[in-house]
Formats: structure tokens, C-alpha cells, sequence
């Protein structure tokens, strides 16, 4: 066997690297440290919980060096008192019991701790420590030590502290005590029975259930009046305005039923009503909690940057103090926070936040450097030409295309119905009443009210968000994660598509590059790397990165011919770099990408770009094509036309060179023409267009890392489960809208029997709740029929 | 027969008590997290003999 698991990280890796401890094999020094860490203080059955808990430590030199200044350690801490500090940290690995266990008990490990504890839906942990035993940077390099690097941004700086919203549970916990008490008061009353003990308490029981039910009608339904207050000052009729009319007709009506004696009302309706209803809610928000992912783009910038004082000493400083003309240090891998000018010689930056494409590039002493950057190489110092607030990255994130969001223009498709819905109820209603008024005007307004409380459409409002939401479980689970329930429904009228090219249907990963011919001297590869030197295309940018580094030579007669090759002359040698026909040679291999090289008019050999294609994109194309618009928008240059022309179906359009605002325009134009349009895309470079679309998913190879402004966020290695996320979406839809078939079903029946002035409070009691569990059941079933059919496909 | 109004007192000043206990529970946090909880039940609450006379250095 080539690789084994490490015991610490669950890792392959080849046997040669193999660290062996205590019997146990690690992938790594970091492991097998964190594992030493663990086994000194007794705490190995972190891995008895479960297997490979852990995670590799990263490097931190320094990078949590901003910890030491109070002030912003004290905007991190959620209290603070002589003796006890509190904090609450973020860890995106927290993802199983051995985790919780090893982080309860920090206290083993760092004496300063006195408790600490997890909350593991928020992958949050909360430690109490004592400021004169330790530090907060000291906890934190503790955590980043056993490999728990914790996930501190501007966001926590900010402190923004969330309140947690519980009036929800408060609500359903009201509703349930009422509905239960309810139901059992009015139990006696169901089977009418002509008994005198009944008859006697009759009165008692009534005022009892009015008295139980106040607090379910006035407390816990109160969402639904306000809710229905707003659409309708707004002018748009949702789905609360039906529901808030059955639930105030209902009491109005069971209240005037007991006081004049008529009956005992619905009370019982009303209460279990509102239960059903906020269980729904709650289930809900649960969904979209879980699957909350949003977080602004703040999360990308260091919270605190180096800078260089006066005297040549460094200070940890936060973002919003740095002023034009300071001095700041950026090491390897750090962001650039700010506009500035390079001082130190020479670095390379990876502006890939901003322009997404291109490799790094390189700067020199005196270059303009732009926030959003990242800095690669050797530590570098730059002066700041303005200060975070002016920087272009924060200008175009302000922009308002990146807070759009929540489309007011939209409606949801239960929107639609209710538009329809509530009119027809009121017409329904009203001409019963009206035909019934000639007959009998008692029995007309029994007969209006009983119209509104039984087409209270509550299975109508329930079966959207629970289909949406299922199928949002579902697609988490295969992980496609999804802003919200709307994004499900754009999905399914999405009819045009477009690409991003790199790091979409490529890989951000880099290519290997082989060899085949005959082996180069070190003289033929100098003269080859120099003469690539010269060109901008990005195989060649890639095949000069491959070759090893040389001295600089001066080539001569440098020619490129876009899209074919490049020929130089270096010490009177003719090299040609290129297409097999701009060699010279005949036959054209199909889909590999090679560059081939001759000296003197002599072929020498080929590199072969191993496809950096993602798997199945090709077939994905296929599928898509059949229902679909498909386009594909690059940054880059059209090296690669010909390539992706033998991955596209042939009516697939190919648009090279687009900026950012590009594509936007794009997108725009495209939704102008009355396309529905889904972006899928890597970055923040097509941010812009992600945003514009109608629906925008953002390819991710890792989704712990990456989350720009998009409505859903697709896991790298799912690409190809695109065309099966698009027709579960529309499954979704279909499944919304059978059960609005059946809920209209139960509404008609109910309606019949409301019209001809038949409806027994019993009848309502029974009717409403069955209504509503046998909608919320067929949803269920059914998406998650559609989700195993569908990927059996 | 009268002594149904002393029962049924009693019996909604218990589901009262209960609905408020609930609601104070809701409102000390006690709902917030779900999941941890049930895991920590499960751990020991003595840690293992310290491991430390391995003295092997490879």
C-alpha cells in the first residue's frame, strides 16, 4: 500500500514522509506535535471519540501579533472584569464530539483558563480565562497549536452583538399551552350530548377556553396582523392577509357565539391554527439558520495591520488607524488593507480577489499597490495613500449591486397564488353572503364568517417553505448551499447560464506540465525560458513558472502570433515555441494542450498542460445544452478558444477579455433582453455579475475560505451536479404547486360545506389541522422522492 | 359537582406554571444549543493517567 491514513488528521500520505510517535503514524510534524501536545496532559481520548478528529496546525509567526493591543482584544472580549475575561471565538473546524470534548478542556492545557464551552451549531467556543494568568494571544496560539486556528475578522472588532431572537419559541410555547388546554375544555362539547351535568358547566367551559384562548390569539398570531398590515399598506396582498383575516374572524365570530349562547365556538380551530402555523415557522427559520452562510466581504481583511513607527519599531494597529503616509509591513500571504506604494524592491501580488484571473504580479520599488491584493514572497513595506474607507475594494463592495439582495420586485410563488387567493375569498364570501341575506340574515353572517375561517389558507403558506426548505437540506447535503428559499424558485426559471472560465470550469489548481522528447541541455532550456519571458499568454506564463530559474538573456527579433506561438532569436539560435503548425509540423493531436518547441528549424519536443478542465464538464455542457442558453465569459485572453470550443456544444457563445464591470454589463444586457440568468463563478471579480444575475453561484474549493456576495455556493467538486441541482429546482416547483392542488381541494370541500351554512365547529376542528399535516407530509415525501429519483438519473 | 371549578383551577394554574417555567427556560438559553450538550453528557469525567513516561524522541 502506497499511503496510509495519518492518525491524527485522517490524511494520506506516502510512506516516505511518514513521522512515527508512540506507535502512531502522522502525515506531518504539525500532527504529530499536536498529538505530543494532547499525550503530555492526558487528554488522548480526544481520539477515542472519534477517528482522526484533528487538523493540521497552520503557521502563524506573528499573525495574531494585533492581539496584544488592548484595545482591540477588549473589542473581541464579550466581558471584562478584573479577574475573568470572557470570549467568544469562531472555529470553523469544530465538527465532531472530539472537538467539543478537547476544547472543554482548554483548562488542561493553559492554566489561565478556568472553563470553556461549545456551542456547536455555531462552531462557536466561549472561554472564561483569567487575565493575569494568561493572555487572549496566548489562547489563541494555543488554539492554532492543536490546530484550532480560530476565525477573527473585522465582524467580531465591530461587535455587532447579535441578540438572540427567541420570541418565536416563546410564541409556539404560548400557542401549544393554549391549543392543549383548549382542546381539552372543549372536548365534552364534541359529542353534544344532552347531559345534565354538561349543560350545567357549559358556561364555565366557554369562558374558560375564551379566557385561554386571548393569549394564543393576541400574543402568539401577532406576527401574522402585522405582517398582514404591511402587505397591506403596501398594496401587495401576501399570504398572511388571508390567514390574519380567518384567524380575527374566527374569534370575533366564536366570541359572539358565546356570549349569545349560539355554540362553543372555534376556539379550538383558532389555537391549534396558530400552533400548526408557528411550528412551520419555526422549522423554517431552523432551515435557513442552518444554512445561513452570509458573511460581507470585512471577513477577508486583517483586522490589524503592522506598522512602522518613526524609529524603526513595529506596532500592531487597527485598519481604521492607519492614515495616509504611515509605514506598513505585509508578510507573506497577507492581504493589503489599504492603497499604497511599494517601498521594498520588488514583490508579487495576487490581485486575484479583485481581478480573479491572472497569477501574481510583479511590483516594483515605487508601484502603486491596491487593497485586495495579496502579498506573495518575502516581507515587504509600503506607504498607505489612503486610508481603508477611500480604497477602491471598499468603494466597489459599497456599490450597491453588492446589497441588493433581497429583490423587492420579486415575487415568491406563493405571492402569485395569494394575489389571486384573497380576492377570490372575498368574492366567494361575499356572494354567499348576499345570496344568504335574502334567506336569512343570521344564518348569512354565520355562513360569511364560516367562508373566511375555513379557507384559511394555512396549508397554503406552509408548503412553500417546507418544499424550499427541504430541498435547501438537500442541496446542502450535496453541497450546494443556497442562500435562501427564493434562490430555489430563480432556479427553476433560470434559462440561460453563464460561466466564469478560470477557476470555474478550470481548476484553480495548478496543471502538471510533462515533457516528451528529446531532453533539453541547460543551455537549449535557458534560451527557451527567455524567450518566454516575453510572452503574456498563460501557457506560456505557466511553462515559464515550470521551467527552473536562469539568467536573463536579450532576445532578439521576439515575434508573438496571437493564438499560434512566439519566436525569438537568442545568440543568433531561432526558437520557436507553439502550436505544432506553427512549428511545422503536420498533425494536430486533439484535445491535449501541448506546446512544442523546435530550435533552428528543428523539432526538439512538446509540453504537455495536463486538462485543468474539472471532470465531466464536458458531458455537464452536453446536458445543459438540451434546456438551456449557455455562455461562457473570461478574463482572460482567447489562448484557449480553441479548446474550450471541443468542451462546448457549438452554439455555445465564448467571450474572452471581460473586466468585472464587463460582465456585469452582460449579465445586464442579457436580463434586459427578458433572460433569466444563472452566473456561475468564482470570485469577486465577477462579484459584480454574480450579483446582477438572477441567480449567482459561486464555485468554491473551499468553502471554508471563500464567500463573496452570491445566492449559493458551490462546492468545486460537485461542479457537474449542476444540471441536477436545476432540475430539482424545478421538481421543488412542481411539488409547490400540487400541493396547492390539494390544499384548493380541501378548501372546496370546506367551502361547500361553509356555504350551505353546515359548518359544525367539529367539522372545522377536524378539517383544518388534517389539512395541514397531510400537505406538510405530501411535500416532504414528495421533494425528497424527486431528490433520489433524480440523482438516480 | 361544584368542586370542578376547584379542579379545573388548579389544573390551568399547573399548565400555567409549567408554560411560564418554559418560558423562563427559553429565556436562560437552555434551547440555544442542542447538540453539544447531549455529547458532553457522554464524556468521562476523569482524564487518563498522564502518558508522559514515553521518553522516545524520533
Amino acid at each position: 500500500m502506497d499511503t496510509q491514513n495519518c492518525y491524527h488528521c485522517g490524511l494520506g500520505y506516502a510512506d516516505k514522509d511518514e513521522i512515527v510517535f508512540n506507535d502512531k503514524s502522522f502525515c506531518c510534524n504539525g500532527c504529530k506535535t499536536v498529538y505530543e501536545i494532547f499525550t503530555l496532559n492526558g487528554l488522548t481520548d480526544y481520539y477515542s471519540f472519534e477517528k482522526t478528529p484533528g487538523a493540521t496546525p497552520t503557521e502563524i509567526n506573528g499573525k495574531y501579533d494585533f492581539l496584544e493591543n488592548q484595545e482591540i482584544a477588549y473589542r473581541l472580549l464579550e466581558f471584562h472584569e478584573q479577574d475573568t475575561h470572557i470570549v467568544s471565538l469562531y472555529i470553523p473546524h469544530i465538527h465532531c464530539s472530539s472537538c467539543i470534548w478537547i476544547l472543554e478542556n482548554l483548562n488542561r492545557l493553559n492554566i489561565g483558563v478556568s472553563s470553556s464551552q461549545v456551542n456547536f451549531h455555531n462552531k462557536k467556543v466561549r472561554i472564561v480565562y483569567n487575565p493575569e494568568k494568561t493572555t487572549l494571544k496566548e489562547i489563541v496560539h494555543l488554539l492554532c497549536n492543536i490546530g484550532y486556528e480560530p476565525y477573527i475578522s473585522l465582524d467580531n472588532y465591530e461587535a455587532r452583538k447579535k441578540k438572540v431572537n427567541r420570541e418565536l419559541i416563546y410564541k409556539l410555547g404560548v400557542a401549544f399551552f393554549c391549543f392543549g388546554n383548549v382542546m381539552l375544555l372543549s372536548f365534552p362539547e364534541y359529542f353534544e350530548m344532552e347531559e345534565y351535568w354538561l349543560d350545567n358547566y357549559k358556561g364555565f367551559f366557554r369562558w374558560l377556553i375564551f379566557g385561554l384562548s386571548l393569549p394564543s390569539f393576541l400574543y402568539a398570531a401577532s406576527g401574522y396582523y402585522i405582517s398582514a398590515w404591511k402587505s397591506i399598506k403596501t398594496g401587495m396582498l401576501n399570504i398572511d392577509v388571508p390567514i390574519a383575516l380567518g384567524i380575527i374572524v374566527m374569534f370575533i365570530r366564536s366570541t359572539v357565539d358565546i356570549i349569545f349562547g349560539y355554540g362553543q365556538g372555534f376556539f379550538d380551530s383558532l389555537t391549534g391554527l396558530v400552533f400548526f402555523m408557528l411550528l412551520g415557522r419555526l422549522f423554517q427559520q431552523k432551515t435557513y439558520n442552518f444554512l445561513s452562510f452570509e458573511r460581507d466581504f470585512k471577513s477577508y481583511f486583517p483586522i490589524a495591520v503592522t506598522k512602522i513607527l518613526q524609529d524603526k519599531s513595529e506596532t500592531s494597529v487597527s485598519v481604521y488607524d492607519v492614515a495616509a503616509g504611515d509605514r506598513l509591513l505585509i508578510r507573506n500571504q497577507e492581504l493589503i488593507p489599504v492603497d499604497g506604494i511599494l517601498i521594498s524592491d520588488d514583490t508579487a501580488i495576487d490581485y486575484s480577489f479583485v481581478t480573479g484571473e491572472a497569477d501574481p504580479i510583479n511590483k516594483k520599488s515605487g508601484d502603486k499597490l491596491f487593497a485586495g491584493g495579496r502579498q506573495i514572497g518575502k516581507i515587504i513595506e509600503m506607504e498607505v495613500l489612503s486610508s481603508v474607507s477611500q480604497s477602491y475594494l471598499t468603494q466597489l463592495w459599497s456599490n450597491d449591486i453588492f446589497t441588493k439582495k433581497d429583490r423587492q420586485d420579486y415575487k415568491t410563488i406563493t405571492d402569485t397564488i395569494s394575489r389571486y387567493f384573497t380576492p377570490a375569498l372575498l368574492i366567494i364570501a361575499g356572494l354567499s353572503f348576499v345570496y344568504w341575506a335574502f334567506i336569512d340574515l343570521n344564518t348569512a353572517f354565520n355562513v360569511f364568517t364560516a367562508v373566511l375561517i375555513v379557507a384559511c389558507p394555512c396549508a397554503l403558506a406552509l408548503s412553500a417553505p417546507f418544499t424550499l426548505g427541504n430541498i435547501l437540506r438537500i442541496m446542502g447535503r450535496k453541497k450546494l448551499y443556497l442562500k435562501n428559499a427564493t434562490v430555489v424558485e430563480q432556479m427553476a426559471k433560470v434559462d440561460t447560464i453563464v460561466f466564469d472560465k478560470t477557476g470555474t470550469i478550470t481548476t484553480n489548481k495548478k496543471s502538471d506540465i510533462v515533457y516528451e522528447g528529446t531532453p533539453f541541455t541547460d543551455d537549449e532550456l535557458l534560451l527557451i525560458k527567455n524567450v518566454l519571458r516575453g510572452s503574456n499568454h498563460p501557457l506560456s506564463r505557466r511553462l515559464y513558472d515550470f521551467l527552473p530559474t536562469t539568467d536573463t538573456l536579450l532576445t532578439d527579433d521576439f515575434t508573438e502570433t496571437i493564438g499560434k506561438g512566439i519566436k525569438g532569436k537568442i545568440n543568433g539560435k531561432q526558437i520557436k515555441i507553439g502550436s505544432a503548425h506553427f512549428i511545422g509540423l503536420t498533425k494536430q493531436l486533439t484535445l491535449q494542450t501541448a506546446v512544442y518547441i523546435s530550435i533552428d528549424g528543428e523539432f526538439k519536443g512538446k509540453y504537455v498542460f495536463a486538462n485543468s478542465y474539472r471532470n465531466g464538464v464536458k458531458a455537464l455542457f452536453e446536458n445543459l445544452s438540451n434546456n438551456y442558453e449557455l455562455k461562457i465569459l473570461s478574463g482572460d485572453n482567447e489562448g484557449e478558444r480553441e479548446i474550450l470550443k471541443q468542451l462546448l456544444p457549438p452554439d455555445t457563445r465564448c467571450i474572452f477579455n471581460q473586466k468585472p464591470e464587463q460582465k456585469l454589463a452582460f449579465i445586464e444586457n442579457l436580463q434586459k433582453e427578458g433572460k433569466n440568468v444563472m452566473m456561475i463563478g468564482d470570485g469577486l471579480n465577477d462579484a459584480g455579475a454574480l450579483a446582477q444575475s438572477n441567480v449567482g453561484i459561486s464555485v468554491s474549493e473551499d468553502i471554508n475560505v471563500f464567500s463573496p456576495a452570491c445566492d449559493g455556493i458551490l462546492d468545486a467538486t460537485k461542479f457537474e451536479s449542476i444540471a441536477y441541482f436545476l432540475k430539482l429546482s424545478k421538481k421543488a416547483i412542481k411539488t409547490i404547486k400540487m400541493s396547492f392542488g390539494i390544499s384548493l381541494t380541501y378548501n372546496a370541500f370546506g367551502l361547500t360545506a361553509a356555504i350551505s351554512g353546515k359548518l359544525s365547529p367539529l367539522t372545522a376542528a377536524i378539517v383544518m389541522p388534517l389539512s395541514t399535516i397531510t400537505i406538510i407530509s405530501f411535500v416532504t415525501i414528495m421533494s425528497n422522492y424527486y431528490a433520489k429519483k433524480e440523482s438516480k438519473n | 359537582m361544584s368542586v370542578i371549578y376547584l379542579l379545573i383551577s388548579i389544573s390551568i394554574v399547573v399548565a400555567i406554571l409549567f408554560c411560564f417555567a418554559f418560558i423562563k427556560a427559553v429565556k436562560s438559553g437552555q434551547y440555544d444549543d442542542d447538540y453539544t450538550p447531549s455529547v458532553r453528557m457522554l464524556f468521562d469525567d476523569e482524564l487518563k493517567k498522564k502518558e508522559n513516561n514515553h521518553n522516545n524522541t524520533n
